[in-house]
Parts: structure tokens; sequence; C-alpha cells
């Protein structure tokens, strides 16, 4: 499979999750396993240009696949638009939901510009986040959106 | 929890998959898009020996409407089905219910196949299936056979596919001139398991009901059709008085399940709650369709 760009192999045991896939084996940590039932959406990351969750995936079912990571969206340690603003927005406190929401809101908006605020309700309605209450994390989702339309990073 | 350990095949075309299903049985378990199944195998609810992989298998994604029917392959996508046109024009109350199935990531990978086969009496596509009497094309060592979604749904996550045998297609008539559709549901949250689901059709023709279709999602072990309303609306010119009287119909004999999210009383006042909104939405829709 091509992760984050470059070409991953590895012959993992068929029970193994994309998740652990990605974990364990090429030390992607940046995924993160909540509860490792396809609930709390920590886990989510991009297959094929789709937000799906990675612990309700066959490491084996993604060969030949295209998958993006947290460590995917921006080069060098840097953030990107979506990350800047969620930063800006004060969007996280403990960070352990922040890889799916991140992702999950990655994929949407490159579907969905021009979403308002309840279209991303609804978007990110699949994640947990147990420290916000959410508001702050919808908050960053629209400045990102609003900063992507208007070309500003 | 990580999976247990299983067998793993992966088949290529219908005919390897179902001999692998002959050759294991029940012993095996048919992995679609695995969002209902890999959490009941996280959970230790299900230990297959073996898992059957159909994801690569080919023909078993599409969808075409020919002849009065939508036939959508097995291993749809449910974003796939959500995003197509001729799903939206041919059969628009599948239309209407696919949003609603789990989170945008679920849909992702999870199937129109894959949801009727789990048949789990809370979700949505069950609830469309038997609301418009869908027919289930399944494949075997004998060959095919075609179930009427009345026979498909047996109980509670058990349907009438035979353990040798794979759902390859799932037909749904296509909606004719003035039929109007709403689906509605109550959940905790957007894309939530539905407290209780309903899946409505009314067709209209010259302000009379000609036909009218309504399935419950959530209130048995099955997804329930409610004939008496769907009697006592057929002739009738729609109005509040009638789904007035459509809404007890539908849930006077109703004995719904009881559990965190609500008691029996409540799914029973909720599920009367939708059938008047749903008839309501259904017939403003058709009187839309009409005008077309």
């Amino acid at each position: 499979m091509r992760v984050n760009g470059a070409t991953r192999t590895g012959s993992p045991e068929a029970r193994k999750t994309l998740a652990d896939f990605l974990r364990d084996d090429l030390d992607l940590t940046g995924t993160h396993l909540g509860c490792e039932h396809g609930v709390c959406g920590a886990c989510t990351v991009i297959v094929d240009g789709r937000a799906v969750r990675s612990c309700l995936m066959l490491a084996v079912q993604a060969a030949g696949s295209e998958v993006t990571t947290i460590e995917g969206l921006a080069p060098d340690g840097g953030m990107g638009t979506l990350q800047q603003a969620m930063w800006d927005s004060h969007s996280f406190q403990c960070g352990f939901c922040t890889p799916g929401f991140v992702m999950q809101a990655t994929a949407f908006l490159g579907d969905h510009p021009d979403a308002d605020e309840q279209q991303i309700r609804e978007a990110l309605s699949g994640n947990i986040c147990r420290c916000t209450g959410y508001q702050s994390i919808i908050d960053g989702v629209l400045l990102a959106a609003e900063r992507n339309r208007s070309g500003q990073h | 929890m990580k999976l247990p350990p299983f067998d793993y095949e992966a088949p290529q075309t219908v005919s390897e998959a179902v001999e692998l299903l002959a050759e294991h049985g029940d012993e095996a378990s048919v992995l679609a898009g695995g969002q209902s199944l890999i959490p009941l195998l996280a959970l230790r609810l299900a230990r297959p020996a073996m898992l059957i992989d159909i994801n690569g298998v080919r023909d078993l994604p599409g969808v075409s409407a020919t002849d009065g029917w939508l036939a959508i392959g097995a291993m749809t996508r449910e974003y796939a089905a959500e995003e197509s046109e001729t799903v939206a024009d041919a059969v628009p109350l599948l239309a209407a219910a696919l949003p609603l199935i789990g989170h945008e990531a679920i849909r992702s990978r999870g199937t129109i196949g894959g949801s009727l086969a789990h048949a789990d009496p809370a979700g949505e596509l069950p609830a469309v299936a038997r609301a418009l009497d869908a027919q289930f094309v399944v494949r075997g060592p004998a060959g095919m056979r075609v179930i009427p979604a009345e026979e498909w749904f047996e109980g509670f996550l058990t349907t009438s596919r035979g353990p040798d045998e794979l759902l390859v297609e799932v037909r749904f008539p296509t909606a004719g001139p003035g039929t109007g559709v709403s689906f509605q549901e109550v959940a905790r949250r957007h894309g939530d398991f539905a407290i209780v689901g309903l899946a409505a059709s009314l067709t209209l023709s010259d302000g009379v009901i000609s036909d009218a279709r309504l399935a419950f999602a959530g209130l048995s072990d099955v997804p329930l059709r409610a004939t008496a309303a769907e009697e006592l609306l057929a002739g009738q010119r729609p109005s509040a008085e009638l789904f007035d009287e459509a809404a007890r119909r539908a849930t006077d004999d109703a004995d719904p399940p009881a559990d965190l999210q609500g008691s029996s009383e409540y799914r029973k006042t909720v599920a009367a709650a939708l059938v008047r909104r749903g008839l309501r939405a259904a017939a403003d829709h058709s009187q839309a369709t009409e005008r077309q």
C-alpha cells in the first residue's frame, strides 16, 4: 500500500486491523485507538480519498490502497490550514481524539469546501471528544473552511 | 479489543465465494464492508473460524435501473449509493434513508448487501426494504433464488439466507409518478442507531392515496410493516385526522423493546409521532412529484 505518499509493505496476520498495522508495523502512532470497535472515531484515516475507521478495516484489505494518516497532512512537522485553524480556535484539550477529528474534517472539507455549521456538525458526529464540548472543534473547522475559500493559510 | 484469530480467504468471483461457503457453512462469516461484523469480532459476539472477504469479488458492486426495478449489487458501498443519481431518481425512499446510516466514515466502507444481510432491526435499510417489498437475490451451490423481503427478515440479525448462500443483489421497485416518500427517525445524535425509525411511501393519484407503505425500524426483532394503517390509508384523501388515525392503528398492537435509550411506552409514542410526521412529509413530497 502507499502510506502518506510512500510505498510500504508488510505481511500482517489477517486479523490485524489497519490501525494496528499503521501503529505497530509502520510506527505511525499519530493514529489513535480509542474504542477499537468503530464507535469513537479516533482512528479515522483517509483511504483512497474517503474517511474510514482504521479499526474496522483489516490491514490486508488496504493492499494496493492510498492511505493518508495525520502524519501525512503537512510536511516536516508543520501544520496544514485545517490544523492551524484548529490550533488558533483552541479546538482540543487532551488531544487523544484529535487525529480522528482532523482526518474526518480533512476528508469532509475536501468534498464540501462550502460546508456550513450544521453540515460540519453532522460530518463530525461520529467522532467523540470528552474534553471540549465540541464547539471549539466546529469553530476550528469553520475557520479552516473560511481560510481555504479566501486562500489564506 | 483486538480481533480473535480466524482463517481468511479473499475470493475473486461469486462462484469461488459460494464454493467456500459450501465448504465451510456455519463456520464461516462473509466479510463485506465490515462495519458491523468487525465490531462483533472485537467484542467477541461473533467467533467465526473463517472470514470470506468478498471485497475483491468482481461484479458485486454496481447500480442499474431497468423494467421498474433498481438492482443494487450487494457490495455497493453506502456512500456510492448515496451519491448515485440513479438511486435518487428510481427509489427516493432509499435515497432518503442512506444519509442516516451510521456516520460518514461508516458509509465509506459499509455496503447495501452487508447491512441487509446483517439485518439489524434498528437499521434503516431493512425498514426501507420491507416497506418497498424489495427482493433479495442469493447464489448458492444449487443456483440462484429470489427471496421477497417479507420472508428475508426472520428474526434479530437473522435472515432466510442459507449458510451456503451469498447475497449478490437487492432489487427495489422504482417509484411511480405521484409517489412521495419520507424516512423519519429519532436518535440520540445524528448517525446513531435510531430509537425508532419509519420508512413511509404514499402514492397519490387525483388527490387520493392509491398505495401506502409504512415500515418501522426499532419496534420489533424484524422491520415491522404497519399493514392496518396502510389499509386505512388506501382510497382516502390525505388529512391530519386521517394521519392521526393511521398513527393509532400503526402502533396499537406494537410491543416495542425497552432499553437504556427508551422504554417500550416511549418508543410507542415516538412511533406514532413519526407516522404523523412521515405521512405529512410523504404527502407533501407526493404533491411535488405529481406536478413534475
